[in-house]
């Protein structure tokens, strides 16, 4: 049994992880629920997300006009995605739309092995990051405490714009009756392609931010890719409070069990998301029937 | 064609002379099937084609890509023949005449991915020869196909003990030392550099390379009067090293020791030092990763020791080496880490042995291997040879030091070579991990 130091620490890592998992589940989910797309790229845009902060943070020595940048360009990034290929695909079937994102995910994935190669980059951490802190109970990377911080503050910037801005109300109504939305006479594609540039911009920030903390290599995307899925299964599919909720839970779930045994984290995970999908199968949010 | 036969018998006889001389008995010829795995099917008439299993995304995708790079140059050198195969004691263009084909797979770093690549490599291909990994886990896995499929595997970058211990095989063949060679080489060097009875904490991969890398450093780090004070172990392939390195950083330890191996090894070492891991302990790696220098930048790896399979400094005191390294940047435009150099190695090795075996019957080829103690190859590491109980390679160890930034004289010149240790002294004894090859047939 651990001892409850180690249980104190491990559960604020699992908030670290989890508001981190809350960013990149966000992002899929609002894609998900407004434009029925289950996007497979999630993973590899995440991973792009941090090659970006990897050159910029190179030519600027301001790690916060770094992430301006690098949003901008994920912003770009989603646009163009959305563009030429993703619009091609809202009135085909699931699967064709699964396949083509997918596709887009190794194409991103295999320009980035290219163009730097397979082994990992270094991104290093802004000057104000560096460090450990006192917390009192414990020592923690000055970093980390920070990252919780912005990620928090991005969570709400974007709940601020689902729920308090035109754009938020039309996408929250297009989740839920998205035939009655496009009815209304609401250019729908326009939303269509903010929605998805938006939901890149969130998996890209997440990147970004996370990249001083692991090795930044093309691959690092797959890991959480898989985690988002779940964490929106557990949330509900297409669910923004559910995305932040069941981020918070995933990342707490895998940090505890760590602490216990590191080998059974992603089992548990696995194993919670079997038993909300038989307690509660539109998830803890999600409601019935929807996407 | 009756120039190959020719050549063939020629060099049938060059073989047999060569163990006779030895003073080895003969092989025994008649007794063999004539038909075994993927021979002779896998011999053209001008050329053999040989698969390659290698991680090209995942974890361990740098190595492996310097690997490959290893690899292609042996293969083209010994094609174009001339200069640099005759002065590894190749005949001429090709082996034994034939010319080398070759197609790469991606394992992804996975056991079931690489045996899936492999079994089309003997059928569809009919492989004489398949070789490559980046993890022990991946290579016990290939070793223990291949000799079921009675096809010749050639170890390519794996450093768990299991290799050549207890998951040995017939028809697999190890150049890069164990993790117990590396392990007995490195405490009395590292012990001597830091002191003795200091304490160290360990981060140990869950498989079978991270637990015997650790089994073998904490036995030779314990007698140098080492103690161990927390062993953390993790899952390959995590991307959150937090609740170890917490542990860590609390033990009081004077000695980080990590076993990560890959972008693991560069992930957990950036966040250790976010941890304050290495302000207040000195970091070892038993066993280097081949792009962590570059990957974690000199700051980082300065006064860091560790061993590892080949550092191309070796080339100033080594001709073959030189050749090696110099070719491979003339090509590649970066100095070569040691997963080339056994990719490198491995392929000349092999070619070497089918002409000293005199044709790529499997076991004729597997029992020139094994009498090669007799008749030690000439290589880049100097003198070397496989032992017939394990066929594990019998090689100097290279310890290796992180050099200061200002220390070093070009970009690459990242380690100082503290010691080449000699392979005979610090060898596991051959029956240690268990070690029992299967039948020849």
């Amino acid at each position: 049994m651990p001892s409850w130091a180690t249980l104190m620490s491990q559960a604020f890592n699992g908030l670290a992880l989890g508001t981190l998992l809350a960013l990149v589940s966000s992002g899929l989910t609002i894609i998900l629920g407004t434009l029925g797309v289950l996007n497979f790229a999630h993973g590899a845009l995440f991973t792009v997300g941090a090659y970006a902060i990897f050159v910029i943070f190179q030519y600027t020595s301001s790690f916060l006009l770094a992430l301006l940048i690098g949003s901008l360009f994920m912003l770009a990034l989603g646009l163009l995605l959305e563009r030429i290929i993703v619009r091609l695909f809202y009135d085909r079937p699931h699967e064709d739309q699964i396949l083509v994102t997918y596709g887009v995910g190794i194409v991103l994935v295999e320009a980035l092995r290219t163009g730097f190669g397979s082994h990992a980059q270094r991104v290093r951490l802004p000057s104000w990051g560096t460090g450990v802190s006192e917390l009192g109970f414990m020592m923690y990377p000055t970093y980390r405490l920070q990252l919780i911080g912005m990620v928090a503050a991005l969570l709400v910037t974007l709940y601020l714009v689902l729920y308090r801005t035109s754009l938020g109300l039309i996408v929250r109504a297009g989740i839920d009756n998205p035939g009655m939305v496009g009815i209304l006479g609401i250019d729908v594609r326009r939303t269509f392609m903010i929605v998805f540039a938006v939901g890149c911009v969130a998996v890209g920030l997440a990147g970004m931010l996370y990249a001083p903390v692991v090795a930044v290599s093309p691959d690092m995307g797959a890991s959480f890719m898989a985690q988002s899925f779940v964490v929106i299964v557990l949330g509900g599919l297409g669910s923004f409070p559910g995305a932040v909720i069941g981020g918070l839970i995933a990342g707490e779930i895998i940090a505890i069990t760590s602490a216990f045994n590191s080998a059974y984290s992603e089992v548990m995970l696995y194993g919670v998301m079997a038993l909300i999908l038989v307690l509660r199968p539109q998830g803890l949010f999600g409601s019935e029937g929807r996407v | 064609m009756e120039f190959d036969r020719r050549r063939l018998v020629l060099g049938s006889l060059a073989g047999v002379s060569g163990t006779a001389l030895s003073g080895l008995p003969a092989f025994a010829q008649g007794s063999q099937p004539a038909k075994l795995g993927t021979f002779p099917e896998g011999v053209g008439a001008d050329s053999v084609f040989v698969g390659l299993t290698i991680p090209l995304t995942g974890v361990f995708a740098a190595d492996g890509q310097d690997l490959k790079l290893g690899y292609e140059l042996a293969i083209a050198q010994i094609n174009a023949g001339g200069e640099i195969p005759a002065k590894w004691g190749l005949k001429g263009g090709g082996v034994l005449g034939k010319q080398i084909r070759y197609r790469v797979a991606d394992t992804e770093g996975k056991p079931n991915v690489a045996v899936q690549a492999a079994t089309q490599f003997f059928q569809r291909d009919k492989a004489i020869m398949i070789s490559g990994s980046v993890s022990s886990a991946e290579a016990i896995a290939l070793e223990e196909l291949a000799s079921r499929e009675k096809v010749l595997y050639l170890v390519g970058v794996a450093g768990s003990n299991d290799v050549t211990g207890k998951n040995c095989q017939r028809y697999g063949f190890r150049t890069q030392q164990n993790a117990y060679s590396g392990a007995k080489a490195l405490a009395p060097v590292i012990a001597k550099a830091l002191g003795k009875n200091m304490k160290m904490a360990f981060l140990v991969p869950d498989y079978t390379y991270g637990h015997t890398v650790y089994d073998s450093f904490a036995q030779f780090s314990k007698a140098e009067g080492w103690r161990q004070v927390a062993k953390e172990v993790v899952p390959l392939g995590t991307s959150d090293y937090s609740s170890a390195l917490l542990n860590i950083a609390n033990s009081g330890a004077d000695v980080f020791v990590n076993i990560a191996f890959g972008a693991d090894a560069v992930a957990s070492t950036k966040q250790a030092e976010q941890f304050g891991v290495l302000k207040k302990m000195k970091l070892a790696v038993p066993n280097l990763s081949g792009f962590q220098d570059k990957e974690l930048g000199a700051e980082i790896m300065q006064g860091v020791y560790g061993t590892c399979d080949f550092w191309w400094s070796l080339g100033s005191t080594n001709s073959l080496a030189k050749t090696f390294v110099d070719t491979f940047v003339a090509q590649n435009k970066y100095q070569p880490r040691w997963g080339a150099h056994i990719g490198y190695m491995q392929t000349y090795l092999w070619a070497l042995t089918v002409e000293r075996a005199g044709g790529f019957h499997p076991v004729d080829v597997i029992k020139a291997y094994e009498a090669s103690k007799a008749q030690p190859y000439e290589t880049t590491l100097g003198k070397v040879y496989f032992r017939a109980e394990d066929h594990q390679m019998v090689r100097p160890v290279p310890v290796l030091v992180g050099k200061k930034p200002s220390d070093m004289k070009s970009p690459e010149d990242y380690y100082d070579l503290v010691a080449l240790v000699d392979g005979e002294s610090v060898s596991s004894p051959p029956e240690q991990f268990g070690c029992k090859l299967g039948p020849y047939t």
